[in-house]
C-alpha cells in the first residue's frame, strides 16, 4: 500500500544492495498514512463525537425529543437570550431543539449506516456474481444498474417512496436502491481486474471452489476501494434521506429527523430562525466530517485514487 | 467512429424500454386508488366508480394497459393528468421552460465561478486561496441545499430585504402572456419597465442554491485537471519559450484541462434536475420538480408516470450527447 523506503547498503566494491525493511503491520501503516491528513483526523473526531451522542442519546439529551413544553414555545437559544433549561431553544410546539438534534443524530447516522451496510453486502454479492458468472447474470445485473443510474437520484428515491409510502424504513430502501449501482459496479470492476492475476489462476489450479475463490481469495483484494466508497456513501445517504425528510417523504412526525425538522421549521424563518438554522447545521457538519474522513481513507487505502 | 455512435445510441433503447416498464409498474404499485383519492371522504357511488375506472382504462388487464402506455409514449402521448384533465406532455411543456431557465442559470453560476476558482487554485497551489477554494468546495459538496436555500431566504430576503422570497415574477405589478416560457426573455419582450429586473431578482437565489453542488464539483475537477496539465512537457516548453504566464495557463493549459471538466458539467444534468425538485419546492418555483412532488400528493398517476419518464428521458439523452461529444473531441477513447 505505502511505498516503503529502501535501505541501502553500499558494499566495498561500490555495488548497492537494496533491502526492504520489515513491513509494519498493515493497520499501523494505514494509521500512519491516515493520520498524516489533518482534515481526515478532524473529520474522524467529529464523526466519533456525533456517533457518541447518537449512541448515548438518552443519557446525553437534557429532555425527551418529543415532549412538548407548552409554556416554553419558541424559546430562543441561550446565546440569544434563552435559558440553560433549553440551551438551543425550543421549537414551535415547545420541544427541546438540542434533544431533538441529539436524537436526530441517531436517525441520520442510523440511516447512513444501514444504507451503507445493505449496499455493501448486496453490492458484493451482485458485483462478484456478475464478475464470476459473466453471461446473462452480468448483462441483467449491469443493465438494471444502468437504468437506476439513468434516473436522477432524488426522482428515483421519490418514486420508490411514492410506491412504498413515506416512513423511515422506506427511506432506507429508497436511498439504498439509488446508491446500489456504485457498489455493484465498483466490486465488479475490481473483481474482474483481480481475476486475471496469477494468484487467482494459481488458486483455481489448486482446485479452490468457486465460492471460496469469490469470497476468500478475490474479495479481500477488492476491499480498499469498497471501504472508501462505503465511507463516502454514508454521507450521500444522509443527505439524500434528509432531502426526502424535507419533502415530507421521509421520516414522519414526531420523529426528530433533521430534514423533517427543517421542513417543520419553514414557516418560522422570521419568528424563530434557530429552528431553521440548527438542524441544517447538524446535517452539514456531519456530512462534511464524513467526507473529510472518507477523503483521508481514500488517500491512505487507495493511493491510485489520490487526488492531486 | 460512426459505428461507435450507432452502437452507443442503440444501447440507450433498452434503457428507455426498461424505464417505461419501471415507471408503469411502480405507479401501479402506489397504494390508493386515484379515483378514491380524488373523491376523498365523500365516497362515490359504485356505478360512477366503475364508469370512471372504465373511462381511464383502469378496468383493463394490466399488460394491455402497459402496451397502451408504451404505444402512447412512442407516439408522444404521455397520458392525461387525472387532476387537471390536460395531457401530461402539455403540462410538462408549459412547466419545463421554468425548470430549464433555472437549471441553466444555476449551471452558468457554477461554471462562471467554478472554472476560474479551480484554475487559480491550481496555479497558486498550496496558497491561502487554494485552501479556501478547497474548503468552500468541500462545504458546497456536502451542503444540504434545501437548508442552504432557507438560509439565503432568511438572510437575503427577510433580513436584508434584497431579493424576493418565491416565484418567478412580481405578478402584482407586471403581467404578460408567456411567449417563450423563459421569464428573462418574455419580460424583455413584454416591454414593461422593470419586468426584466424582477425576473432577474427572482432568479438569483434559486440559481445560487441549485448551482452550489455543481460549483463545488466543477471547481474541484478544474483544479485537479489543471494541476495535471500544468505538469506536462508542452506546458514547460511553452514557458521555456518565454510566453507570458497568462498565455501559458489561459491558452495552452486550460484548453486541455477543460476536456474532463466539460464531461463533468454534462454529467451534472441529473444532479441539477434532482436539485431542481428541492429548489423549486423551497422557492415555490413553478417548474416540473414542484409539479412532480405535488403529483404524488394528489395521486396523479399519469402525471407522476409521465413526469418521471420525461425527466429521466431528458437526462439519458443529455448523457448520451455528452458521451458522444466527448468521444468526438477526445479520440483516445474512441475505441475503448
Amino acid at each position: 500500500m505505502v511505498d516503503q523506503p529502501l535501505d541501502e547498503t553500499i558494499l566495498p566494491d561500490g555495488a548497492i544492495i537494496e533491502t526492504v525493511p520489515p513491513a509494519p503491520s498493515s493497520l499501523r501503516a494505514f494509521w500512519s498514512a491516515f493520520s498524516e491528513n489533518r482534515g481526515a483526523v478532524l473529520g474522524l473526531m467529529v464523526v466519533a463525537f456525533i456517533a457518541f451522542l447518537a449512541l448515548f442519546a438518552p443519557l446525553v439529551a437534557p429532555h425527551s425529543p418529543i415532549e412538548q413544553f407548552r409554556q416554553f414555545v419558541q424559546q430562543p437559544p441561550v446565546w440569544a437570550g434563552g435559558t440553560w433549561q433549553f440551551p438551543f431553544g425550543t421549537d414551535a410546539v415547545g420541544r427541546d431543539v438540542l434533544s431533538r438534534l441529539i436524537y436526530g443524530a441517531r436517525i441520520s447516522l442510523g440511516i447512513g449506516m444501514s444504507v451503507m451496510l445493505v449496499s455493501v453486502v448486496v453490492g458484493i454479492v451482485l458485483g462478484l456474481a456478475s464478475a464470476f458468472l459473466r453471461g446473462v447474470v452480468e448483462v441483467v445485473v449491469m443493465r438494471v444498474m444502468d437504468l437506476v443510474v439513468a434516473i436522477p437520484s432524488l426522482v428515483l428515491a421519490i418514486l420508490v417512496v411514492a410506491v412504498l409510502g413515506p416512513s423511515l424504513l422506506n427511506t432506507i430502501i429508497a436511498v439504498t436502491v439509488v446508491y446500489l449501482p456504485r457498489y455493484v459496479r465498483l466490486v465488479r470492476a475490481a473483481a474482474i481486474a483481480e481475476l486475471s492475476k496469477e494468484y487467482v489462476v494459481a488458486a483455481r489450479v489448486a482446485g479452490v471452489g468457486k465460492l471460496r475463490l469469490m469470497f476468500v481469495t478475490v474479495l479481500p483484494n477488492c476491499l480498499a476501494p469498497l471501504i472508501v466508497q462505503a465511507a463516502l456513501g454514508i454521507s450521500d445517504a444522509i443527505l439524500e434521506a434528509a432531502a426526502l425528510g424535507f419533502l415530507g417523504l421521509g421520516a414522519q412526525p414526531p420523529i426528530p429527523e433533521w430534514g423533517a425538522m427543517l421542513a417543520d421549521s419553514r414557516e418560522f424563518i422570521r419568528a424563530a430562525p434557530w429552528i431553521v438554522t440548527l438542524p441544517g447545521l447538524a446535517i452539514l457538519v456531519t456530512v462534511v466530517a464524513i467526507n473529510l474522513m472518507g477523503d483521508g481513507l481514500r488517500d491512505a487505502l487507495d493511493p491510485k485514487l489520490r487526488r492531486s | 467512429m460512426f459505428r461507435f455512435f450507432i452502437r452507443r445510441v442503440a444501447l440507450t433503447l433498452p434503457t428507455f424500454v426498461a424505464l417505461m416498464f419501471v415507471t408503469f409498474v411502480a405507479v401501479r404499485l402506489v397504494p390508493g386508488d386515484p379515483i378514491e383519492a380524488r373523491t376523498g371522504e365523500r365516497g362515490i357511488a359504485p356505478e360512477r366508480l366503475a364508469m370512471l375506472r372504465h373511462e381511464l382504462g383502469l378496468d383493463r388487464p394490466v399488460w394491455q394497459q402497459f402496451l397502451d402506455y408504451a404505444n402512447g409514449i412512442v407516439h408522444g402521448d404521455f397520458g392525461v393528468s387525472i387532476v387537471t384533465k390536460t395531457p401530461v406532455l402539455h403540462e410538462f411543456a408549459i412547466l419545463f421552460p421554468a425548470t430549464l431557465e433555472l437549471t441553466l442559470c444555476g449551471l452558468i453560476f457554477a461554471i462562471v465561478l467554478g472554472i476560474p476558482a479551480g484554475v487559480i487554485a491550481a496555479v497558486k497551489r498550496g496558497s491561502f486561496f487554494d485552501h479556501s477554494v478547497m474548503t468552500v468546495a468541500l462545504t458546497g459538496y456536502s451542503m444540504p441545499i434545501f437548508w442552504w436555500g432557507l438560509l439565503l431566504i432568511m438572510f437575503m430576503s427577510e433580513y436584508l430585504g434584497l431579493t424576493p422570497v418565491s416565484g418567478r415574477m412580481d405578478l402584482i405589478n407586471y403581467y404578460f402572456e408567456p411567449v417563450t416560457g423563459f421569464m428573462l426573455i418574455d419580460s424583455l419582450l413584454s416591454g414593461q419597465e422593470g419586468a426584466f429586473g424582477s425576473a432577474v431578482a427572482h432568479l438569483i437565489l434559486p440559481s445560487i442554491v441549485l448551482g452550489t453542488i455543481p460549483l463545488a464539483v466543477i471547481a474541484r475537477m478544474t483544479r485537479s485537471s489543471m494541476l495535471e496539465v500544468l505538469g506536462e512537457d508542452y506546458v514547460r516548453t511553452a514557458r521555456a519559450k518565454g510566453l507570458s504566464p497568462l498565455r501559458v495557463v489561459g491558452l495552452h493549459a486550460l484548453r486541455n484541462a477543460l476536456i474532463p471538466v466539460v464531461t463533468v458539467i454534462g454529467l451534472q444534468t441529473g444532479t441539477l434536475l434532482a436539485g431542481a425538485v428541492l429548489t423549486e419546492t423551497i422557492f415555490a418555483w413553478p417548474g416540473v420538480g414542484k409539479w412532480l412532488i405535488e403529483s404524488i400528493a394528489r395521486r396523479d398517476y399519469p402525471a407522476l408516470q409521465g413526469g418521471i419518464m420525461l425527466i429521466s428521458g431528458i437526462v439519458i439523452l443529455v448523457n448520451l450527447i455528452v458521451d458522444l461529444t466527448y468521444v468526438a473531441i477526445n479520440p483516445r477513447i474512441r475505441h475503448g
